[in-house]
C-alpha cells in the first residue's frame, strides 16, 4: 500500500511539471512582460522607462530561461522561469501583481470557500441519492416519468437563474435571508443558507438522472434478482443490496472533486460575495493579476492530482475486488 | 460579401454534415437508428425547434457591407431583415409594450411648462394617439391579427404540401410523428410571425440600458450560442478522435505520450484554464490593435478564440472514451481477421476502427452541446467569455444583473434571455436524449 501510494506519488511529478511549464509558456513566451506592463500601465502613453520599472518592481527584469550576464549558477536560477514557476513547485507563491502575499491570502480565504462547498457537496449528494432511489422504486411508472421530465427541464435551465431567481425571491421578495455577504465563525451560518440551498438545487437535474442511471445497472444484475426471489421486498433489496453496490462509484466520484472544494465555486462566491477562493481568482482574472490567476492555476492542478490519488485508494477500500498492484 | 472566420467555420461545417450524410446514405447500420430517432415525437419535434435557430443562426452567419451605407458598417442578413428593430433605439430602459420611458423626466410641454413625468417613446407605440384608451386594444388588436396572418400563411403551406404529397409519401403526413412535427411548425411560425408583425409597432421586450432594443439583442445572441455549441466540438474533434484512436491502437509509448497530454491538461481547472488564455488572449489583441481594425471583427475573432480554448478543454473526455473504446475494438477477431491478411494498419484505422467508434463520438457531440450553451452565459458573467461588446445571452444577463436592485426592478433583459437559452438548451437535451438511445448499444433494448 505505502509503496503503491510512493510510487503514485512520484508518477504526480511529471504531471506538475507538464503544467508548470504550460503555464509558463502561457503566461511568459505567448506575451512578453512587456506586453503584460504595456497593457497594466494604459496601453498608448507608456514610455519605455515605465515599462522597465514595472517589470524591475514586479522582478520580471531577468530573462527568460537562461541569463548570461550573471555567474555560475545564477544563470539558471536569475531568470524568469526559475523564480516565477518554480518556486511554485515547493508552493512559494510570492507577490501578487498589487503587492499583496498570495500563499497568506489563500490560507486566509480558503476556509470561506470550503464552508459554501462541502455541504452544497454533501446535502446535494443525499438529496440527489433519496430522488434517483424513489425514481427507481417506481419504475416504469408515470411517477418516474414526470420525475424524468422535470429533470430535464431543471437541467436545462441556466444556472445563473438559479442565483439571481433564488437572490430575488428569497432575499428580497420574502427577506428570509440576507442577500450576500459573509461573517467570521457561527455568524456566517445566515449568509451560507442560500448559496448552499441554491448550489443544492441547481445540480438537481444533472446529478438525479445520473445516480439513476447508476442504480438501474445495478438493479437488472443477477444478485438482485437473487434477492428477490428469496423474498425480499423492493424497498429491502433496493436499501440492501443495491445502495451499497451502487455506491462505490458515487463514493469515488465523490473523493475526486474533494480536494477540489478548497478553491471555492467561482460564480456562487462572487454573486453572495463570500471572501473565498473562488471570488480571490474572478477579482484576480478582472483586474488582470497575472500572479494570483497562475498561482491558482497550480494549485488547482495539485489538487485534482491529489484527488485522482485519493480516488485510487478509495477505491481499494471500499471495493474488494480491486487491488493495487 | 464579407467573410467573418467564425462564419468560413460554419460553412466548413455544414459542407462536413452534408458530405457526412451523402456519404452515410443507404448504410443499414446508420439507417436503423436514424429511422428510431425519425419515429421519436419527442426527437422530431426538438429537432424541429433545434432547426429553426439553426436557420436564425444562418441568417446572422452571412455578412456584407451595405452599398449604400457610409458608416462602412458590416452586418448579416438578418440585420438586413431587422433594420427597423436595429435602427428604433430610445433613449434608456424602457418596459416590454410601453409606450413611455421607464423613468421619469423633466420635459418642456408645448406651452413651456415644465411637468416631472414620463417621457413618450420615440418609436414604441408611436402610432397611438391617445395611450391610455387605445394602449391595451392595439396591443390585443395587432398580437391576435399576426397570430392569424402567421397561421393562415403556415396553414396555406401545410394545404399546398398535403396535396402534393398526399400520394405518394402518406407515411410523412399521416403518422402521429409527422402530425407532431407540423404541430411545432404551426406553432413556431405563427408566433414568430406574430412577434415580428407586433415589433414593428413596439419594443415587445422593451429596450435595455442605451435604449437598445431587447427582442433584437435576443435574437442575435442565438448565432453566439450555436457558434459556441458547434464550432468548439468542429475544433476539438480531429484532435480528441486523433488522439484518441491512434492511443488505444497502438499502446505503447504513443499510449503513454497522449495520457500523459490528456492528464495534465485535464488536471488544470477548466475554468482557469480558459481564463488564463483568454487574459493572454487580450493582451495579444491589445497590441496588436491595428489587425482588428471594425469591432465585428475584432468580436469574432475573440469568438473564434474562446471556442478554440474550450475546445482545447474538452477535448480530453471524448479521448479517454475514444481510447477505451479502440482498446477493447483492436482485440476483435475482424480487426485480428484484417491484419492476419495484411492490411496496413493505416487502413485498418481507417475502414475497421474509425466507423465503429462513431457511434461515441456523434453522442457527446449532442451532449455537450447544450453545456456549451449554458457555459458560455456563466464564462461572460465572470468576463472571461465573448467579447463584452458582442451580443451574447451571458452579456446580456451581465449587463441586467445590477439592475435588480432598481425599484421596480428591471426584469426583461433577464427573462428574454433566459427564455431564449432555455428553449435552445431544452431541445438540445430532449433531442441528445434522443440520439444517445437510438446510437448507443447499450441501450439498445430500450423502446
Amino acid at each position: 500500500m505505502t509503496q503503491y501510494i510512493i510510487r503514485r506519488l512520484l508518477y504526480s511529478l511529471p504531471l506538475l511539471m507538464g503544467v508548470n511549464i504550460l503555464t509558463f509558456v502561457l503566461f511568459f513566451v505567448v506575451n512578453s512582460p512587456d506586453d503584460m506592463a504595456r497593457m497594466q500601465l494604459g496601453q498608448k502613453h507608456v514610455t519605455e522607462q515605465s515599462i522597465a520599472n514595472w517589470k524591475q518592481q514586479h522582478g520580471y527584469d531577468v530573462p527568460l530561461l537562461w541569463n548570461d550576464d550573471a555567474q555560475g549558477e545564477k544563470k539558471i536560477t536569475d531568470t524568469i522561469f526559475y523564480q516565477k514557476s518554480v518556486g511554485l513547485l515547493l508552493f512559494r507563491f510570492g507577490v501578487s501583481d498589487s503587492g499583496r502575499n498570495i500563499g497568506a491570502d489563500i490560507k486566509e480565504r480558503a476556509l470561506p470557500s470550503l464552508a459554501v462547498a462541502l455541504p452544497t457537496l454533501m446535502i446535494g449528494l443525499l438529496v440527489n441519492i433519496c430522488f434517483a432511489l424513489m425514481m427507481v422504486l417506481f419504475r416504469n411508472s408515470y411517477l418516474e416519468h414526470a420525475g424524468l421530465v422535470l429533470c430535464v427541464i431543471l437541467m436545462s435551465i441556466s444556472s445563473l437563474f438559479y442565483i439571481i431567481g433564488g437572490q430575488f425571491f428569497i432575499g428580497k421578495v420574502l427577506r428570509l435571508v440576507p442577500i450576500s455577504g459573509y461573517d467570521d465563525g457561527m455568524a456566517a451560518i445566515k449568509f451560507l443558507i442560500l448559496p448552499v440551498l441554491i448550489g443544492v438545487f441547481s445540480g438537481i437535474g444533472s446529478g438525479v438522472r445520473w445516480y439513476r442511471t447508476l442504480f438501474l445497472e445495478e438493479v437488472e444484475k443477477d444478485y438482485v434478482r437473487t434477492a428477490r426471489a428469496k423474498g425480499l421486498t423492493e424497498t429491502q433489496t433496493l436499501f440492501r443490496h443495491v445502495l451499497p453496490n451502487a455506491m462505490i462509484p458515487i463514493l469515488t466520484g465523490v473523493v475526486v472533486v474533494l480536494p477540489l472544494l478548497f478553491m471555492g465555486s467561482l460564480i456562487m462566491e462572487s454573486f453572495f460575495s463570500i471572501p473565498g477562493l473562488g471570488s480571490y481568482t474572478i477579482d484576480a482574472i478582472n483586474s488582470q493579476d497575472f500572479a494570483i490567476v497562475r498561482a491558482m492555476v497550480f494549485l488547482g492542478s495539485v489538487l485534482y492530482v491529489i484527488g485522482l490519488l485519493l480516488t485510487d485508494i478509495s477505491y481499494t477500500l471500499v471495493d474488494p475486488r480491486v487491488r493495487l498492484s | 460579401m464579407v467573410v467573418l472566420w467564425t462564419d468560413a467555420l460554419i460553412y466548413v461545417l455544414i459542407v462536413v454534415m452534408l458530405a457526412l450524410g451523402i456519404y452515410l446514405r443507404g448504410k443499414e447500420h446508420i439507417q436503423r437508428p436514424l429511422q428510431q430517432i425519425g419515429r421519436s415525437k419527442i426527437g422530431m419535434a426538438s429537432l424541429v425547434v433545434l432547426l429553426f435557430f439553426v436557420l436564425i443562426g444562418l441568417l446572422d452567419s452571412v455578412h456584407f457591407k451595405p452599398a449604400d451605407d457610409k458608416k462602412n458598417e458590416i452586418i448579416s442578413l438578418l440585420d438586413a431583415f431587422a433594420t427597423p428593430l436595429r435602427e428604433h433605439g430610445e433613449k434608456t430602459y424602457s418596459a416590454p409594450f410601453a409606450t413611455t420611458l421607464y423613468s421619469k423626466e423633466m420635459m418642456t410641454l408645448a406651452d413651456g411648462s415644465i411637468q416631472w413625468a414620463y417621457p413618450r417613446l420615440e418609436f414604441g407605440g408611436r402610432h397611438l394617439e391617445d395611450t391610455e384608451t387605445q394602449h391595451i386594444a392595439d396591443i390585443l388588436q395587432k398580437a391576435v391579427y399576426g397570430l392569424a396572418q402567421g397561421a393562415s400563411l403556415i396553414g396555406f403551406v401545410m394545404l399546398l404540401m398535403w396535396g402534393l404529397l398526399a400520394e405518394q409519401h402518406k407515411r410523412f403526413i399521416r403518422s402521429s410523428t409527422a402530425k407532431t412535427v407540423w404541430a411545432v411548425v404551426f406553432v413556431i411560425v405563427s408566433f414568430s410571425y406574430a412577434s415580428i408583425h407586433l415589433s414593428a409597432y413596439y419594443h415587445i421586450f422593451g429596450t435595455d440600458k442605451v435604449g437598445e432594443d431587447v427582442f433584437y439583442q435576443a435574437v442575435k445572441s442565438i448565432r453566439t450560442g450555436l457558434v459556441i455549441g458547434t464550432l468548439t466540438t468542429l475544433i476539438m474533434l480531429p484532435m480528441a478522435i486523433i488522439f484518441g484512436i491512434l492511443a488505444g491502437f497502438f499502446r505503447g509509448w504513443v499510449d503513454d505520450i497522449i495520457q500523459y497530454l490528456y492528464t495534465t491538461l485535464n488536471s488544470i481547472p477548466g475554468v482557469l484554464l480558459i481564463a488564463a488564455s483568454i487574459l493572454m488572449v487580450q493582451v495579444y489583441m491589445a497590441n496588436h490593435e491595428a489587425a482588428f481594425t471594425s469591432v465585428i471583427v475584432r468580436v469574432d475573432t475573440r469568438l473564434l478564440f474562446l471556442c478554440m480554448i474550450l475546445g482545447v478543454t474538452s477535448w480530453t473526455g471524448l479521448c479517454r472514451l475514444l481510447r477505451a473504446e479502440t482498446l477493447k475494438l483492436r482485440e476483435m477477431e475482424y480487426v485480428q481477421a484484417a491484419s492476419a491478411l495484411g492490411v496496413k494498419q493505416g487502413a485498418i484505422l481507417l475502414r475497421h476502427i474509425l466507423p465503429n467508434v462513431m457511434h461515441i463520438v456523434l453522442i457527446s457531440v449532442v451532449l455537450d452541446f447544450s453545456s456549451l450553451v449554458l457555459a458560455e452565459a456563466v464564462l461572460s458573467y465572470i468576463n472571461i467569455g465573448v467579447d463584452p461588446t458582442s451580443y451574447s445571452w451571458g452579456n446580456m444577463i451581465n449587463g441586467a444583473r445590477l439592475e435588480m436592485a432598481r425599484e421596480p426592478i428591471v426584469w426583461w433583459s433577464l427573462t428574454a434571455a433566459f427564455v431564449f437559452m432555455f428553449a435552445l438548451v431544452l431541445a438540445a437535451n430532449l433531442f441528445a436524449d434522443v440520439v444517445q438511445n437510438a446510437f448507443d448499444p447499450r441501450r439498445s433494448g430500450n423502446e
